[in-house]
């Protein structure tokens, strides 16, 4: 028998996808029909009077209704964490202070099962990865730095570490608890009280971690969270007595924010957008970093300021690559987030789910080839098949601004240096993903590449002991690990 | 005559490298996979039609066998229309008597050959083995490549030795095994899975069940990647036999998650994947009654053999 040419042979997945439906109870979680502000260590109505709906974007259905604070119930919250870090949290002996943050990642061990149903059903993440990933690390991270607290002297030989005072902390909704304690638990740690607003998209699960807080007998307004929109943001950004300003989220409002404190006191590390490079060399484990390549881009709906979104292939294996990545795109299972079987969920608003389609036209309109899942999608919901571009060229704009959606866009190249050379060439320099099976290879690249992270045979990796954080527009300041610890300190 | 499958022999320190950390991490992510109702149900019918059960021991007499046999053809018969085992695996000298034993039953006969489990024998003798258990009516051969050779980079010697059994089993499938556990990496796994398919493997086999580590589920996926590319590269599709230490239905329902997000539907049957396994049966069998009467039975209910 001959030969056989590649293009005639395709492997049948119809199967695949057939799963019999496997679906975690709703019952495992209470979601009240409204919620308050958390200030001062209990719920206050806000004095705006007003609250905003936030809804299941996997079957647009209300879930609650959640208070908007205006910019008196910052200061208000302001005022709470000022005296609570003069009263108690500065006073604190240390290991006491590391009692309460063990305490907190204990009980988010004991409600994980409630916590990821509710990060599920409020932001269209699936339930495997809210299970899996976003609890269990959300509590590792306050595990680790539980740890340090009674250590800061041996984190700074030969400095006096002292806190800031308060932090005002603002989070995105791609990982609503997570991101909570990124910014939390340092903050505690090194001795901070906190205003923390939550995305109004995705405030559930910060507001359950309240609910936590307050159970943990943490000494009232060492915490406090207050929720709403971009208005209440700025109100933080803007708050007088505070001390330091801890943001995730666009590179746009990381610039507002950027300019609302030039000529302040404030400090402010900004975790920003990203554009990540994603580079499979010929001698690459090839199968691995297919499924690097799809776990870095349909993560969490692509919803991943590191999402692995361009990728680079080296010239001689590229038709292999988008071959095995087609083949693997069939096996994804789109749909209900609350489906213990489900890869990628909903995407987490209809404005984003507008943003991305924009996108898909634009790419369309550029030139560049667009393929996606040959999957259903649900008719309600938010919801977006895995996609694929290639044919794709560094001036689409596909390849230069970022999509935050499950939308990949495929490159070649020929060269070490070429590669390094377009992977560089971007605003951004959150993380970047380098595929070869040559030790040397990796160290070149990686002292060559301009990003916060680098993954080397493996992407999205996250571990409470490692730092984060990024190059150019992507931000400034590190979070995680020891590094982490220094933004929130004076070190003298 | 055995068809040739391509008139060359690829240079094997080119097959591709395999990254520990990522196959172990895509293994287990097929295990996340919930698998219940009716899916359960299928999966597990399914499983059992894969099995081939398996003895071989020093002290197998025909005794055992024949009961076996009897096992293999009815597997629980208080539970109606349930499926037989795919074939029954057995030494040489036992295939005469199986082969008797099931009859027009469908259920196969395999044979070990090539001086199993070690294979340290000279090649006239592995043939003359593998011959006596084709004559002696086996099916299928699983044959176990000579590690020692492999690891001595001897590739060309394993390579002729694999073509030279696939001849003298003339009309029988052949399944080499790697012995998997004794390669010591995936990329060595790699490399023996495609010297075994270009020399003429119909499947290929992790373990001979005597040595520890035998079938992992990452490096069953090692193999099962390996076909894929062949595949791709030759259209000639090669069956998978993962062996030793699948004895729990639930771990065979990760295997077949695997094989079906792998490979796909085509091979989600006997003719490209089997269970080397001899205890899998009677746990299948007893969540297959669980499915259909709410309640588990006692490990006494089901027959031994």
């Amino acid at each position: 028998m001959a030969t056989t040419k590649n293009n005639t042979l395709k492997l049948k997945f119809d199967s695949a996808r057939k799963y019999a439906p496997a679906l975690e109870s709703k019952s495992a979680a209470t979601i009240d029909a409204r919620y308050d502000l958390f200030i001062n260590g209990k719920f206050e109505k806000p004095q705006s009077k007003k609250y905003f709906s936030t809804i299941n974007p996997a079957t647009e259905e209300k879930l609650s209704e959640i208070a908007d604070a205006n910019a008196a119930d910052v200061d208000k919250a302001v005022k709470a964490a000022r005296a609570a870090s003069d009263k108690y949290w500065k006073k604190m002996p240390a290991s006491e202070r590391g009692k309460y943050i063990f305490r907190i990642a204990r009980m988010i061990q004991e409600r994980a099962r409630e916590l990821a149903v509710i990060e599920t059903l409020d932001g269209g993440k699936p339930i495997r990865e809210s299970r899996d990933f976003d609890v269990p690390t959300a509590a590792n991270h306050f595990f680790y730095y539980a740890g340090w607290t009674d250590k800061l002297a041996y984190a700074f030989p030969g400095k006096d570490p002292q806190p800031l005072g308060v932090a005002g902390q603002i989070i995105p909704w791609n990982f609503p608890l997570l991101m909570a304690a990124w910014k939390i638990a340092p903050a505690l740690a090194t001795g901070n009280t906190v205003v923390l607003k939550p995305a109004e998209n995705t405030s559930l699960t910060a507001l359950k971690l309240a609910e936590i807080i307050r159970e943990a007998d943490l000494p009232p307004g060492v915490v406090n969270i207050i929720t709403g929109a971009g208005s209440t943001g700025a109100a933080i950004v803007n708050h007088p007595d505070i001390n330091k300003i801890a943001f995730t989220g666009s590179t746009d409002v990381g610039k507002i924010i950027q300019r609302a404190i030039a000529g302040t006191n404030k400090k402010a590390t900004l975790e920003l957008g990203g554009k990540a490079a994603n580079i499979i060399f010929d001698d690459a484990p090839i199968d691995q970093a297919v499924e690097g390549v799809i776990n870095g881009i349909f993560f969490n709906q692509g919803h991943v300021c590191c999402a692995g979104s361009r990728l680079y292939v080296q010239e001689s294996v590229y038709k292999e690559v988008v071959r095995k990545l087609k083949d693997r795109l069939e096996t994804l299972i789109v749909g209900d987030p609350m489906d213990k079987n489900t890869d990628i969920g909903a995407i987490n608003s209809k404005e984003q789910l507008n943003t991305i389609n924009k996108y898909l036209k634009i790419g369309q309109k550029e030139g560049a080839e667009m393929y996606q899942a040959n999957v259903e999608i649900p008719s309600k919901g938010f919801f977006c098949r895995p996609t694929i571009f290639t044919n794709v060229a560094q001036s689409n704009r596909i390849a230069q601004e970022e999509i935050f959606g499950p939308v990949l866009t495929i490159q070649t190249f020929r060269t070490d240096d070429e590669v390094i050379e377009k992977a560089n060439n971007t605003p951004y320099g959150l993380s970047a993903g380098v595929w070869t099976d040559k030790g040397s290879k990796i160290f070149n690249l990686t002292t060559k590449l301009r990003a916060g992270v680098v993954w080397a045979n493996t992407f999205n990796q996250f571990d409470p002991t490692s730092p984060f954080g990024g190059y150019k527009e992507s931000g400034y300041g590190r979070e995680g690990g020891l590094h982490g610890l220094a933004p929130y300190l004076n070190l003298g | 005559m055995p068809e040739k499958i391509i008139s060359y022999q690829p240079d094997f320190s080119q097959s591709p490298r395999v990254d520990q950390v990522g196959i172990i991490e895509r293994a287990s992510r097929f295990t996340k996979r919930s698998i219940k109702n009716e899916t359960k149900m299928n999966g597990l019918l399914l499983a059992l039609n894969m099995i081939d059960l398996t003895t071989l021991e020093g002290k197998d007499s025909e005794g055992k066998v024949k009961q076996m046999c009897y096992k293999a053809m009815h597997l629980h018969d208080a539970f109606e229309g349930l499926p037989t085992v795919a074939a029954v695996c057995v030494y040489p000298s036992m295939v005469k008597t199986a082969k008797l034993a099931l009859g027009d039953s469908g259920v196969k006969v395999a044979s070990v050959s090539t001086a199993f489990p070690s294979g340290q024998a000279p090649r006239d003798i592995k043939i003359r083995d593998t011959k006596f258990a084709v004559q002696q009516g086996a099916d299928e051969i699983d044959m176990v490549i000579s590690r020692g050779k492999f690891l001595e980079g001897e590739y060309n010697f394993v390579f002729d030795e694999i073509a030279a059994i696939k001849e003298a089993c003339g009309n029988a499938r052949l399944k080499v095994i790697l012995e998997t556990g004794e390669l010591g990496t995936f990329d060595k796994v790699r490399k023996a899975s495609d010297i075994a398919m270009h020399a003429g493997a119909d499947f290929i086999k992790t373990s001979t069940g005597k040595i520890s580590p035998a079938a992992t589920m990452p490096v069953t996926l090692v193999m099962l990647e390996a076909i894929r590319d062949f595949y791709y590269k030759t259209g000639k599709m090669i069956g998978m036999k993962p062996a030793g230490g699948i004895s729990k239905s639930k771990l065979a329902l990760h295997y077949l998650v695997m094989l079906n997000e792998t490979l796909g539907e085509s091979w989600m049957n006997n003719q490209w994947f089997r269970f080397g396994a001899s205890s899998l049966a009677n746990d299948v069998l007893m969540q297959v009654m669980k499915a259909k009467t709410g309640v588990y039975q006692g490990k006494d209910y089901f027959a031994i053999d």
